[in-house]
């Protein structure tokens, strides 16, 4: 079992189809509110799990740093997560940042999805711009995007 | 991962998109992609480095200077080679009447308990079964194991998730044993080659393929490539 192995399994899934790339320009760096969007499933012990092929995302509370991997796949390592969570959501190094005044600030609240979806239709029409709508609200300029 | 950031940015949101797999952080043509090849599960690269998480976040960051969509490769790989496994203590048997597998999870249980209060039971048993019942969930992959029908024995919920949670007791265990960030699988391969409990789940997952069980119910049990 190997890595490269599990990777060959999912190099060539067919990707979304959007016409164009939509993109934004940033405000400078040192003044943007920045957030971490992880497609881990992570949720707080106290929210509902998430199903196989769910749509909908969970708000994380940036303080709480109580968040569970979800996931249902088995095809990827999940101690380095377990061991220290900026693995996957750097909220440490963020703060980090800001302190040292690189990023404006960070966040109170990211966001969690599931990744490993086959059906995008609802994320690209529903609770894609709904999440992105939530985020938007709270001041968030710039989003990182992790996997697992 | 690369629709959301297409949904976001049309938003007016500007993202970063970490992947771990150049092929697909390519076709979906996120509007900015930085290509880390790093195991999946660690997409910012290593557990416990602080320094080398900055790094990544670094290269990430920069790429909010390009004009247009961009993609590029950050530039440190953390390759694996497929065959490290942890080196982990086990329990020696205790209770001779016992399954081993389930003599093994009783042992782990003390590991368990101080391995949750240091990950903050991140990937900890729980979703579906608790600790005090993994015994139990471990217990119906043994009667698989040895014949019984795979949807007459018990799993107590979904296969692939109470696998899972099973796999996410050893290796919350491990962790609290070795103290110190494994190399990317090389839990998964101890607890699925090392282990009573793995070698009951891989025996398992064999014959639920014999017995013509639908795949998602057996397939998710362990990695893919298994």
């Amino acid at each position: 079992m190997a890595d490269s192995d599990i990777k060959a399994l999912t190099e060539n899934l067919p990707p979304p189809d959007f016409e164009n790339t939509a993109f934004t320009t940033p405000p400078p760096l040192a003044e943007a509110t920045v957030a971490v969007v992880t497609t881990a499933s992570l949720h707080h012990p106290d929210q509902e799990d998430f199903d196989p092929g769910d749509t909908t995302y969970r708000v994380l509370d940036g303080k709480r740093r109580d968040y569970v991997l979800g996931h249902w796949s088995p095809n990827f390592d999940d101690t380095g997560y377990a061991y220290d969570m900026n693995t996957v959501i750097p909220l440490d190094r963020l703060d980090e940042l800001a302190e040292r005044g690189v990023i404006g600030a960070v966040s109170d609240q990211h966001m969690a999805y599931a990744g490993n979806q086959f059906d995008l239709s609802t994320i690209k029409m529903d609770s894609g711009p709904a999440g992105a709508k939530w985020l938007r609200d709270q001041g968030v300029d710039v989003v990182l995007l992790t996997p697992v | 991962m690369s629709t959301l950031a297409h949904v976001f940015e049309a938003a007016g949101m500007s993202t970063i998109a970490l992947g771990s797999i150049r092929k697909q952080i390519e076709s979906t043509a996120a509007p900015r992609g930085l290509w880390c090849d790093f195991p999946l599960g660690r997409p910012l690269g290593k557990p416990g480095d602080p320094d080398f998480q900055q790094r990544v976040l670094k290269a990430a960051f920069a790429l909010l200077d390009s004009p247009e969509p961009v993609i590029t490769a950050f530039d440190e790989s953390i390759p694996d080679d497929g065959e490290e496994m942890l080196a982990c203590p086990l329990p020696p048997r205790h209770d001779p009447n016992a399954h081993p597998a389930i003599d093994e999870a009783r042992g782990l249980r003390a590991a368990y308990d101080r391995g949750v209060e240091m990950s903050k039971g991140r990937i900890a048993a729980g979703r579906v079964v608790q600790a005090d019942d993994i015994p139990a969930a471990i217990e119906a992959f043994i009667r698989i194991a040895e014949g019984t029908p795979w949807d007459e024995a018990g799993i107590p919920g979904l296969p692939m998730r109470v696998s899972q949670d099973v796999r996410g007791y050893y290796e919350t265990a491990a962790l609290a044993m070795v103290d110190h960030a494994p190399p990317a699988w090389a839990g998964i391969r101890w607890f699925l080659d090392a282990t009573e409990t793995g070698k009951i789940l891989m025996a398992a997952r064999k014959e639920m393929e014999r017995q013509e069980a639908p795949q998602p119910m057996w397939f998710y049990l362990t990695p893919g490539d298994r």
